[in-house]
């Protein structure tokens, strides 16, 4: 399989904590990728390195084939990538519809965006509230808003930082038929996620980063069955997984 | 149909005022405005045009503030600057071959330079929020107060004169030489008519760019610029542009006024007028063109009529109406008006939700902001 996102000898060190420590790390085309590692492993820093908020003290960042680790935020974005980040990221005294039509007009014509605005209204749930401001929608309705957001740029990779913070068990569940819509559709999906119930309903193949370092890789049957990975990320707490 | 189409982008999420309504009464005020000359006397066909030189200043600002996010105090030092530009011109130039107009173009140009210039070290360089309006405001001060100590012989470039602290004076009107000899010279009516013509066009560009995709992107940067850039914005590109469209309007208000006045001080630079454009933008409402434009011209009658009265009361008088507009309407009132009527409607009739929540945010982003 076709190697979409991939990480080379990357190395991030913040005075001297090595945040991220020679990772390689890669995301095949296709199906839904989750990230996970207990608090300080290295999630944000990778997300931010990835994201190019930040820039690597060694190493590069393929994207597609290409290096991207020079490039600003919008040129990884405009080569595909697409980001949700973790606190809901909208604009907040625009109707929900404009804040689509603004992700949307970049690359689509006026009637194709019209179209996509409605599509994509419907995909978020969000119908009833298109002339609503976004800022007066709830909680989980703004992280949808903001996934369709991510979804209108019709991203090669689409990058999830915890879709689920601060949402409901049910909310939490809508989110994942939303992002398995998403694969079934053909998107590669990557999501940096804590809650474990949520990646087992969405995640074919799980990374676990730890002080850094690429700890283990593989199924979420083989990642739980792993006593390592048990013993670092869930310390005694063994049934939360 | 072409009319239709220019219509079509004129309105949108940008804007208040739609419809056959709103357009019949714009229509009607630029005929009043039109005719109005016929039968006032000279000074009040002045003062008019004098109010309307202005405007460019506070719809340029009402772009940056009110659409971009951004608090610049710097539109006086680009009035100021592009004022002084046309008056070294135009006197070294004198009034023949239509000079005045090369000047008006230049100083023009001069004051819009600065203001990319000044924009792309501010936006490049990561200067944002409250600190754009510092970076300005000290750029302000620091021409004003240079301005002020030019007042030696030695201080002329060319035939002029900067004459520091009492100001550029003998500043030829703009006029154009038609090829049979015959001059017209933009004083009294004409003048008037130029600054008319001027604002009509300087309003309508202005709504078709705020409802384009570029206006998009602008509220989208002010909203939340880190998602603007997210959805593969070069969101600093779209603030330069509206820095330098706002340098290039507070020029044109800075070249018509000397001008206008034949005259140019650094006073018009300093403190209390750098603050002025603030106040007209915020009572009015910045974050809509039409509600500038209304609140500019209103804040500037009053403020005349009260100098008339007394020049520090009127200082004192202004300041206080900053203060309410902030507590009670800080959207700007011509906006709290529409909010005000718009509701009253859904009260008493047919609800129009998206246009009522289209005023409504406006509203609450004053709140949020004031």
């Amino acid at each position: 399989m076709a190697k979409l996102l991939e990480t080379r000898s990357l190395t991030k060190r913040f005075g001297g904590v090595t945040a991220i420590d020679d990772l390689n790390f890669s995301v095949d085309q296709g199906g839904v990728h989750c990230l996970i590692g207990p608090n300080g492993a290295g999630k944000s820093t990778l997300f931010k390195l990835i994201v190019g908020r930040i820039t690597p003290t060694a190493g590069s960042i393929l994207f597609c084939g290409r290096d991207i680790t020079a490039l600003p935020t919008s040129a990884r974005i405009r080569a595909g990538l697409s980001i949700k980040m973790q606190v809901p990221g909208i604009f907040p005294d625009l109707p929900v519809a404009q804040n689509l039509t603004i992700a949307l007009q970049r690359h689509r014509s006026r009637a194709e965006t019209r179209r996509e605005v409605d599509r994509l209204l419907d995909f978020a749930q969000l119908g009833s509230d298109a002339a609503k401001p976004a800022g007066q929608l709830a909680h989980g309705q703004k992280q949808w808003l903001e996934i369709a957001m991510a979804i209108a740029l019709n991203p090669a990779l689409l990058f999830l930082d915890e879709p689920t913070a601060g949402l409901s068990p049910d909310e939490t569940f809508k989110t994942g038929e939303m992002v398995l819509a998403l694969q079934r559709e053909g998107m590669t999906i990557l999501v940096v996620e804590h809650d474990m119930a949520f990646v087992r309903q969405i995640a074919e193949q799980v990374t676990v980063l730890h002080f850094g370092r690429l700890f283990a890789e593989g199924s979420i049957d083989e990642i739980t069955a792993n006593e390592q990975v048990q013993s670092i990320y869930l310390g005694e707490s063994h049934d939360a997984i | 149909m072409p009319l239709r189409d220019f219509a079509a982008l004129l309105n949108g999420p940008q804007t208040i005022g739609r419809g056959a309504g709103f357009w019949s009464v714009a229509v009607l005020t630029v005929v009043l405005a039109a005719i109005y000359p016929l039968f006032a006397e000279p000074f009040a066909i002045a003062n008019a045009a004098y109010f309307g030189v202005w405007v460019f200043m506070a719809l340029g600002l009402g772009l940056l503030w009110g659409y971009g996010g951004m608090l610049s105090f710097g539109q006086t030092a680009f009035f100021g600057l592009a004022g002084y530009a046309y008056g070294v011109m135009a006197i070294n130039f004198g009034a023949a071959h239509s000079y005045p107009m090369l000047a008006l173009f230049l100083a023009l140009a001069i004051g819009t330079g600065f203001s990319a210039l000044l924009g792309y070290f501010m936006i490049y360089g990561g200067i944002n929020g409250v600190f754009v309006g510092i970076v300005t405001l000290s750029v302000t001060l620091a021409f004003a107060t240079f301005m002020n100590q030019t007042a030696g012989p030695e201080w002329r470039i060319g035939r002029a004169r900067l004459n520091g602290y009492n100001g550029m004076t003998r500043i030829p009107s703009l006029s154009i030489d038609w090829f049979d000899g015959h001059r017209i010279k933009f004083d009294g009516g004409n003048f008037y008519y130029l600054v008319l013509v001027l604002l009509v066009v300087a309003y309508l560009a202005l709504r078709v760019l705020v409802n384009s995709r570029f206006g998009n992107v602008l509220v989208a940067s002010r909203e939340n610029s880190e998602r603007a850039e997210l959805l593969g914005y070069a969101i600093r590109r779209y603030q330069l542009a509206a820095f330098a469209i706002g340098g290039f309007l507070a020029s044109l208000s800075g070249a018509l006024y000397a001008a206008w006045g034949n005259f140019i001080v650094p006073a018009s630079m300093a403190l209390p007028a750098a603050a002025m454009p603030i106040i007209w933008v915020a009572v009015g409402g910045r974050q809509d063109v039409t509600a500038t434009l209304i609140g500019t011209f209103v804040v500037l009658y009053v403020f005349q009529m009260l100098t008339v009265v007394s020049q520090q009361y009127a200082l004192i008088a202004i300041g206080v109406l900053l203060v309410v507009t902030v507590l009670v309407a800080p959207g700007g009132y011509v906006l709290w008006v529409v909010d005000m009527v718009g509701r009253l409607r859904r009260r008493a009739a047919a609800p129009d939700p998206v246009q009522s929540d289209a005023v409504e945010m406006r509203l609450r982003e004053g709140v949020n902001r004031g």
